[in-house]
């Protein structure tokens, strides 16, 4: 490209300076070092108007509709509000792709997908946007579809966009990380492409994300940014390896080990013997992982494996931010039906949402507003007292129903406790 | 003329990770002993099999031109067995099987100027959102000022001498894509938005837009006769939430468009319970391109956070611990009536006892 039809960037241009590597280079190079002339011009006309941003302190894209044939959703269409000065840019969408469980790639399909997208896009993409997707980001609207043709061909589908269950995120979890309690990857690909239709197609009050972590580290965050988390955890003794536990005891000290692991653990369960051994309560254990991340070396979840799932957690739109709150403090995940409760609890969540959620509204949002009891009661769940931090504090309550409520509570603990294969939720002992 | 025939979609939805993976990690799937972590940027797992996986870890500028992924996959392709996989925050990993061949991969990341780090006890890559790159909406560059803190804490993600990992996060409206972290840079609008009635008529669906007030402060209103929208100004809380909506609501602004810093968030359950981050400062100018005014109060959190932390103690349980009337002596910055929560559950965040630190 000739240097007079190049946009003078002097404001992009600082974001070169620096050790850290730097976008605006790459998008240089598209300009100047890429073959296709389509490709030169849309990344310097991208340039120019994101110069213009920086210079006005003002976004100039506008949203619009664009989708692929058959879909709803999975396109994050893009105008240019300024596309007269900037035309090469002014269609300028993002595909949001569903990427494989757990983010793994092989080179291969890197460089298959890079191949795809520079014949049809702007060349520029993400590994990953907030929510999981792989961003291509920056194709024409005719492009988009074709684009999307050739990598459906070779086994990608688009993620969601719009008041629908969106891309899910699962954790590295069991393919390298020993903390994990759960099938992440199993978790991960049986509820999200459970609900298919409902990625491509948004038809919900508002957006749903499934999102799974392997243990409580939750690195998906998935408590604080899901609708639906899936945690795994543990319910019977943490595994102590009390040689290497001796040896991390001497080589770090007693003081290190009771100031950074024993009296930092939140239900102070832990206790160092005087013949430098450790004892758990694991009665009391709340599974929070710290000793465990301390000390891999000795210490590792217990083998009697499930998951938790929380469901409610949401950003600040509209009442404020929220976490999501236990829904099942325990289940096992070992068999093929085990699993298809999961995903039956998941289809029963979102469709009693769909029904009473307003527009707009995040299921945290909903139960919000209609308590969580009714919530439980519209998809079949019993009250836990592990549900709560604390009981009521406020009398102001009409509580006429407590005889049966109670006899339910009753004949519930009576059920589990009979029960050999238990309730569907947990609490059962010998599965 | 006739409607071309439309390709069907094969809705195949998630990808089974499996084919890609390394094929230690299939073998091993579910099997892993422990781990440690030989230096900054490389992690590695033993599994109970015996087998041992080394992990490089590299920041990359996360908005990807095709050249530097292949360049990316050049680099797996001669040291890393041609697998890769990306983390939560952006970054690139590489698995190797083979231990001789760690050192000259991360010779090669570094010489194509990637940084390996971002593991264990370091600053981690900032999680970044859009901005003015591609969002409809932002009052900022994610991108840009990612870049420009990157530059600045480079040393920190490339060692691991916080006393936990640190994670920034940076969001360019309040919708806060960003989501939490020990420190969020996100934008604060500061004025009500100006509304634009020439347009409100034909581009946006009144009752939606009122309906997305968190504050009910719009109303539907008449001007020059035809239908539009008014914001009554003393009920504003400046969100924005109305602009995504409905355009003509310009909320963003030059001037008054600012940033603001919140500290503490943490989403692990270790030690205690997964937290919200907290406002400490705000007023500051969103000041292209490099955004120095945001970075040296980042730098400030972190600097007090480092000396006075201890060990394991993430920015929420140093907090915990010190008391927030520490917090703002240790850094400087301004305590303000903005600090005080006003919005609903706010009784909870006051102290209802006669703890004091003086
Ligand atoms: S959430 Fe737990 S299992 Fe998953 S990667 Fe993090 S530490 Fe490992
Ligand atoms: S996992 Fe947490 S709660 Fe359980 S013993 Fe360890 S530190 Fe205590
Ligand atoms: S934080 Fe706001 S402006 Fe930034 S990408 Fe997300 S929605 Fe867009
Ligand atoms: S900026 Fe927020 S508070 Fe103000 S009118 Fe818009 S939605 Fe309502």
């Amino acid at each position: 490209m000739s240097d007079e039809k190049k946009h003078a960037t002097p404001m992009l241009d600082e974001l070169e300076n620096g050790p850290w590597p730097s976008f605006v280079s790459g998008i240089k190079n598209l300009r100047d070092g890429h073959p296709s002339g389509r490709v030169n011009d849309m990344a310097n006309d991208l340039l120019g108007q994101l110069e213009h941003s920086y210079e006005t302190r003002k976004g100039y894209w506008k949203g619009g509709t664009v989708s692929v044939y058959g879909y709803g959703g999975g396109i994050i269409p893009r105008f240019s509000e300024v596309g007269q000065q900037f035309p090469e840019s002014k269609e300028f969408h993002t595909l949001r792709v569903q990427p494989p469980a757990g983010h793994h790639y092989s080179t291969d399909i890197l460089r298959q997908l890079a191949d795809s997208w520079e014949k049809w896009g702007s060349g520029l993409v993400t590994f990953h946007g907030q929510t999981g997707n792989i961003m291509f980001i920056g194709a024409t609207t005719e492009n988009t579809q074709k684009f999307f043709d050739e990598i459906n061909d070779y086994g990608f589908d688009l993620g969601g966009a719009g008041p629908c269950v969106r891309t899910s995120q699962s954790c590295v979890g069991s393919a390298r990380c020993e903390q994990s309690c759960a099938n992440e990857h199993k978790i991960h690909r049986m509820l999200v492409n459970n609900f298919t239709d409902d990625v491509h197609r948004p038809a919900l009050p508002y957006k749903f994300k499934f999102k799974i972590s392997g243990c409580p580290n939750d690195c998906m965050s998935a408590i604080e940014r899901s609708d639906f988390a899936v945690i795994g955890t543990w319910r019977n003794e943490i595994v102590i390896e009390q040689d290497q536990w001796k040896k991390y005891v001497d080589k770090k000290g007693r003081q290190h080990v009771i100031d950074n692991i024993i009296t930092r653990c939140p239900t102070k369960c832990m206790s160092l013997k005087n013949d430098d051994t450790l004892e758990i309560d694991d009665r009391n254990c709340v599974k929070c992982m710290h000793c465990l991340n301390v000390v891999p070396s000795a210490l590792s979840p217990g083998e009697d494996r499930g998951v938790s799932v929380l469901i409610g957690g949401k950003r600040t739109l509209k009442i404020g931010d929220l976490m999501g709150t236990v829904i099942v403090p325990f289940m096992k995940l070992d068999t093929e039906s085990d699993y298809e409760r999961l995903v039956e609890l998941a289809e029963s969540s979102i469709d009693f949402w769909a029904e009473n959620g307003l527009e707009h509204e995040r299921c945290g949002e909903m139960i919000e507003r209609i308590g969580l009891v009714n919530f439980l009661d519209g998809i079949g769940v019993e009250v836990d007292p592990n549900m709560i931090d604390h009981p009521r504090e406020s009398s102001y309550v009409r509580m006429d129903g407590w005889d049966e409520e109670a006899i339910k509570w009753f004949e519930q603990k009576r059920d589990q406790s009979l029960a050999a294969a238990g309730s569907p939720f947990g609490n059962n002992t010998t599965d | 003329m006739a409607k071309r025939e439309m390709r069907k979609a094969i809705e195949t939805g998630c990808p089974d990770g499996f084919q890609y993976m390394h094929p230690l990690m299939v073998k091993n799937f579910g099997q892993w002993k422990t781990h440690d972590h030989p230096r900054p940027g490389v992690l590695r797992h033993i599994a109970k099999s015996g087998d041992a996986i080394w992990t490089v870890r590299a920041g990359t500028q996360r908005i990807l031109d095709v050249f530097t992924l292949r360049q990316l996959c050049d680099i797996g392709d001669r040291y890393a067995d041609g697998r890769v996989r990306f983390t939560i925050r952006s970054n690139i990993e590489y698995m190797l099987a083979d231990e001789e061949k760690v050192a000259p991969l991360i010779k090669a990341l570094e010489a194509a100027g990637f940084v390996v780090g971002g593991t264990g006890n370091s600053v981690a890559m900032i999680s970044h959102t859009q901005g003015w790159l591609h969002c409809d909406i932002p009052g900022t560059d994610a991108s840009g000022v990612v870049k420009a803190m990157m530059d600045e804490l480079i040393d920190e993600f490339k060692s691991c001498n916080m006393p936990n990992r640190v994670h920034i996060t940076t969001s360019c409206c309040q919708i806060n894509c960003g989501g939490q972290g020990d420190i969020a840079i996100n934008v604060q609008h500061t004025k009500p938005p100006r509304i634009n009635h020439d347009l409100v008529a034909n581009m946006c669906e009144r009752p939606s837009v009122v309906a997305r007030c968190p504050v009910a402060a719009i109303r539907p209103a008449q001007v020059n006769g035809k239908p539009t929208l008014e914001v009554d100004e003393k009920k504003c809380i400046c969100c924005g939430a109305c602009y995504p909506p409905c355009p003509p609501m310009q909320i963003n602004d030059p001037e008054h468009t600012k940033l603001a810093i919140w500290v503490g968030g943490n989403h692990s359950n270790a030690r205690s319970k997964p937290s919200f981050q907290k406002l400490v400062a705000s007023g500051i100018p969103n000041n292209p391109p490099r955004w120095p005014e945001a970075t040296a109060i980042v730098k400030r959190i972190l600097r007090c956070y480092k000396e006075d932390a201890r060990d394991w103690e993430r920015v929420n349980d140093w907090i915990d611990r010190i008391g927030w009337p520490r917090f703002f002596e240790l850094t400087g910055l301004p305590f303000t009536k903005y600090h005080i929560d006003n919005w609903r559950g706010a009784r909870k965040s006051l102290n209802a006892s006669s703890y004091v630190r003086i």
